[in-house]
């Protein structure tokens, strides 16, 4: 039974690829676009905190590094509860209309990477010798200047951050669910599409969707580790 | 750039915009709008939902973004006001919710039936029953498997009554209770053997993907009507409410109705219209 699901669920995924089907390429864009948006928010955001947290002294310094490590572990349904108690009719950002949009799927989404953006950050940058960047100081070099040089000299660390989160959004599912409603052709990604069809026993179908999900992450990680590799490159 | 030429250029910009909007008018007699429907797990993951909102949004311009989940969710949802319409099957718990003030305009749909499923080999030998309530009895007494949604959905909501109606408080390590959509907990129960309430439209669109019958039904205690309720816009004044009536006056129009009617998976019909009569 399940080397049939699975060898089923292969022949499937390359029959739904290959003869174009809407529903598995509308449930690919609406994973790939949300959660690279939330991506790159959450980098743009948790980064820089990353950042601050490793070059600044402050107090309660290692209460935020806890802080950080713990909410790695955040649960997605907690972030989907959280975020729905804001955004629904009545409350504070009901206005906008946010609830069942992929919008609220990107709120809920960058909360879940920030975190993760923001400790493997602070640990990329940490990693580093303090040395190169006292020295850059001392002779001279402008604060912008050396937190360029800083970022340059960490950014496998960073970019394996981005992929760390980038990772967790494309495959997690409570946010998805809770906060996009599962909407065919608008909030329906990869991962509630394969909730959905595992629980109409569709498993060959939801096994398809499951090998599409991983594909696409791979393809992503191979284009961040070109990415890196041209950074390897002696110049 | 020239006084002239600007003039001309504005000009034309203007010509193409307003070609643009009048062309635009001529193709869509109206623009899409959406509303938002939560409804159960049953109408969506048979499929009845993909064959009738295409039709619809043809004809009105609108579309419907579902969300199914649970008949005590999607009610959850209409008072919370997070959706414009609601399409469940859980007759008391919809005339509270309208006598609640959160919701306008019930009006019946369809309904199917509800049956008990268990293993072709039936250890608890309830096959035939008529008595729905004396065959939870015999279930609870021979302790076999039982597979409860433990939603708060509509079937959830209609087991409970059964049981209540049985007078037995089901509890033990018989008692499976999953927490999840009808379709998981058929899944469950197939692999369990164990014995299930299911409406008769989920399990037929469920067909040859699991090995349970039908075991006891006809008892008019299983009967199982939907209805469909706008949000009321007193209660919650941003919620699309004409656009909601203009679906619930065509899902009970006899185009809809008849639509209904002629659906079918494996050769039989899922639900009966009960909005226009024959």
């Amino acid at each position: 039974m399940g080397e049939s699901i699975l060898i089923g669920g292969f022949w499937r995924a390359l029959i739904l690829i290959f003869t174009g089907d809407v529903r598995v390429y509308e449930a690919a864009f609406v994973s790939l676009w949300i959660s690279c948006t939330a991506t790159a928010i959450a980098s743009a955001l948790g980064l820089p905190l990353g950042f601050a947290v490793a070059v600044r002294r402050f107090r309660g310094r290692g209460f935020v590094i806890t802080l950080l490590n713990t909410l790695l572990a955040l649960p997605t349904v907690i972030v989907g509860l959280f975020v729905y108690t804001f955004i629904r009719r009545g409350t504070l950002f009901g206005p906008l209309d946010l609830l069942f949009s992929p919008g609220a799927m990107i709120v809920g989404q960058v909360i879940l990477a920030l975190p993760i953006a923001a400790a493997l950050g602070q640990t990329a940058i940490s990693s580093l010798d303090p040395a190169a960047r006292e020295t850059a100081l001392t002779l001279g070099a402008s604060p912008g200047r050396v937190i360029l040089t800083t970022a340059w000299e960490a950014r496998y660390g960073l970019l394996a951050a981005v992929a760390a989160a980038g990772g967790r959004l494309i495959g997690e599912v409570g946010v998805s669910m809770m906060l996009g409603g599962n909407i065919a052709h608008h909030t329906r990604n990869l991962t509630t599409a394969i909730a959905l069809e595992t629980s109409k026993g569709e498993f060959a179908v939801a096994m398809a969707l499951g090998i599409i999900l991983l594909v696409l992450a791979l393809g992503l990680n191979f284009l961040l580790r070109r990415l890196q590799g041209r950074g390897e490159e002696p110049a | 750039m020239s006084v002239r030429s600007k003039v001309v250029l504005v000009g034309v910009t203007l010509l193409v915009a307003l070609q643009l909007i009048g062309g635009g008018c001529g193709k869509q007699p109206a623009r899409l709008t959406t509303i938002k429907l939560a409804t159960t797990t049953s109408t969506e993951n048979s499929g009845l939902l993909d064959a009738l909102l295409p039709v619809f949004r043809e004809k009105h311009s609108i579309e419907v973004q579902v969300i199914a989940v649970g008949t005590g969710k999607a009610i959850k949802h209409g008072e919370n006001g997070d959706v414009d319409v609601i399409l469940v099957h859980a007759r008391s718990a919809e005339d509270k919710f309208v006598a609640d003030g959160y919701g306008a305009n019930r009006r019946d749909v369809m309904h199917n039936d509800f049956v008990i499923l268990g293993p072709a080999e039936d250890p608890a030998g309830v096959r035939g029953m008529k008595d729905a309530a004396a065959a939870l009895t015999r279930l609870a007494d021979s302790k076999v498997s039982f597979v409860s949604r433990g939603d708060d959905s509509g079937t959830h909501k209609k087991e409970h009554s059964l049981w209540h109606g049985a007078g037995i408080e089901p509890s033990g390590s018989w008692y499976l209770s999953a927490g999840q959509g009808m379709g998981a907990c058929l899944t469950m129960a197939n692999e369990k053997r164990a014995y299930v309430l299911s409406d008769r439209g989920t399990y037929l669109a469920y067909g040859e993907k699991i090995n349970l019958e039908v075991l006891v039904e006809g008892d008019p205690r299983l009967f199982n009507p939907y209805g469909v309720i706008a949000v009321n816009p007193d209660k919650h004044p941003h919620v699309k409410y004409e656009d909601a009536m203009t679906f619930i006056n065509w899902l009970t129009s006899p185009e809809a109705q008849n639509m209904i009617a002629g659906y079918q998976r494996g050769g039989e019909q899922l639900f009966y219209p009960d909005a226009v009569e024959k």
